[in-house]
């Protein structure tokens, strides 16, 4: 059992949580709740701790809760450590966020029909990545009743261990790791066994589930205090494409590589970026200085770079193996989470 | 690498149009000859919007997944006025077959999903067999496997099964061109 995974599954955001003035009814207003929110989890998850919290004040009616951050109606069907990573630019603690029992934007969320609705979009989504990895999602599709309630309850109550007991039976085995692969004694091998390595690298192109949210900014700032807000979803562009693993000449495919390869229109040619680009492309921090990649020195309009990637709270080295990356840092649904800023100069800019 | 989707919108159900599939029985306030699921219906929309009240609009999208590696219908559903229809107006809507089966498996035939490239909430025919039965339909045609087929025979006949789920039915002509185009 990776540390890593274990700290993704304990991490919590504290949150502090206002009800929306239009739904106080009682003089004096509540004063906020408090509560620790799991980064694996969902917002309408913490009802019951929540609506205690408020009962008494709200209006008569029915309660379809929902959160907003800044007049930006959350999405509950992304985790709420994605939320965080991705809205709170500069981490705020505790995260202020407003609640509402009423009057549900269904016009910009999804119906959230309580547990079940959050259940069964986590399935789907396992579902979704079963077929990325394995071409067929019938492991999920064939799992029994009690499995499937085992699974999902472990995901509420943040038990890896009972997470790993059911999950290890679908079969969507970890990916390889090149990086615990690299720091083995290699060095009292043979050369023979490196070659051999590299022959199995290539053969082995597994397709990874990603969800990655993109939002770009054209100004530069030094500060993270000073980034601009995101105030609309539609400031983010959400990619939901597979990222497949590309091995050549034994060099190994980093978080770089994987996030470029996902977002050809800023990065041409970059569908496998080799490592020493990479390399370049981080240590000057300048796309001008990339001398190396003559693809983007001909496309005036690419001048995109990537400012911030944000996973599961932290900002990890791009440099970093994918394959790590993936195996500690993905969520109960097997996806991995990955926020980015573009900074891109000139027009191209999006809106 | 080019990105986009297909779109059949403002497709009107006058709720009686639907009366083929469900077997009810009432009487139909429209000539029922109407054609189904052609480029005309946009016209037959605009022809029925005086009795606004009974018809449901309807917006139709095919996006491609990369993680199913497969077409996904999507669509929404509105009044004349622009609400949007609950998910029990649309259930009323679907031909016969498809509300059983959408009481049976109520989370994973139709569900709610973000579109994809328009950021808000619409409904998708959930995808996860979608690749499983049309390796059957092309496998039992081996003209269509001795020759390949194009990306014009592939959603045509993925539509001709998934239109049907929504009552959308593919004009005769629209298959004969893509034979001929392939024979």
């Amino acid at each position: 059992m990776s540390e890593a995974q274990k700290f993704v599954w304990e991490g919590s955001i504290p949150l502090q949580i206002h009800l929306h003035q239009s739904e106080i009814t009682t003089l004096p207003p509540p004063p906020p709740s408090l509560v620790l929110a799991p980064r694996i989890g969902y917002l309408p998850l913490l009802i019951s701790l929540i609506k205690p919290h408020f009962s008494t004040t709200l209006p008569p009616g029915i309660d379809t809760i929902w959160f907003e951050y800044k007049g930006l109606p959350l999405k509950w069907y992304i985790p709420t450590g994605v939320l965080f990573d991705l809205l709170c630019v500069e981490p705020e603690r505790p995260w202020n966020l407003t609640v509402h029992f009423r009057g549900y934007p269904s016009n910009l969320l999804q119906p959230c029909e309580g547990v079940d609705s959050i259940k069964w979009s986590f399935i789907n989504s396992l579902k979704e990545a079963a077929y990325v990895i394995n071409g067929n999602c019938k492991n999920i599709m064939n799992m029994s009743q009690p499995d499937q309630a085992e699974l999902w309850h472990s995901v509420l109550s943040g038990n890896l261990e009972s997470y790993r007991r059911v999950s290890s039976k679908l079969k969507l085995g970890t990916f390889e790791d090149e990086y615990a692969e690299n720091i083995n004694p290699v060095s009292t091998k043979s050369q023979q066994s490196t070659e051999e390595t590299e022959v199995a690298g290539q053969v082995k192109t597994g397709r990874i589930p990603v969800r990655l949210y993109v939002w770009t900014v054209s100004e530069d700032f030094d500060d993270l205090e000073d980034a601009p807000e995101i105030d609309n979803w539609d400031k983010v562009s959400y990619i939901n494409r597979p990222i497949e693993i590309h091995k050549d000449d034994g060099k190994y495919f980093s978080l770089n590589d994987a996030v470029r390869s996902l977002l050809p229109e800023f990065f041409p040619g970059s569908s496998f970026v080799n490592e020493e680009d990479a390399s370049i492309n981080q240590s000057t921090g300048e796309e001008e200085e990339n001398t190396f990649d003559p693809v983007s020195s001909f496309q005036p309009l690419e001048n995109a770079e990537i400012k911030l990637v944000r996973i599961q709270g932290i900002e990890p080295k791009l440099e970093i193996p994918f394959s790590w990356v993936v195996n500690n840092l993905m969520n109960p649904e097997y996806f991995l989470h990955i926020c980015v800023c573009l900074k891109l100069s000139g027009a191209k800019a999006l809106q | 690498m080019v990105e986009g989707y297909l779109t059949l919108e403002n497709i009107c159900f006058n709720k009686f149009t639907e009366e083929e599939e469900s077997n009810r029985s009432s009487t139909s306030k429209e000539e029922s000859n109407t054609p189904h699921g052609e480029e005309e219906l946009l016209d037959y929309a605009t022809l029925v919007q005086s009795n606004c009240n009974e018809v449901s609009h309807y917006d139709f999208h095919i996006v491609y997944s990369p993680s199913y590696r497969a077409p996904i219908l999507y669509f929404r559903a509105y009044h004349s006025d622009g609400r949007p229809l609950s998910f029990d107006e649309i259930e009323k809507d679907l031909p016969g077959h498809s509300s059983k089966l959408l009481s049976e498996s109520k989370w994973t035939f139709i569900t709610n999903e973000e579109h994809p490239y328009l950021n808000r909430p619409w409904y998708k025919l959930h995808p996860c067999g979608t690749s499983d039965w049309m390796k059957l339909l092309f496998h039992s045609d081996t003209s269509l496997n001795k020759n390949g087929f194009g990306i014009e025979q592939y959603l045509v006949s993925w539509f001709s099964v998934i239109g049907q789920v929504v009552g959308l039915k593919i004009p005769l002509g629209m298959m004969d061109i893509v034979v001929a185009n392939h024979s």
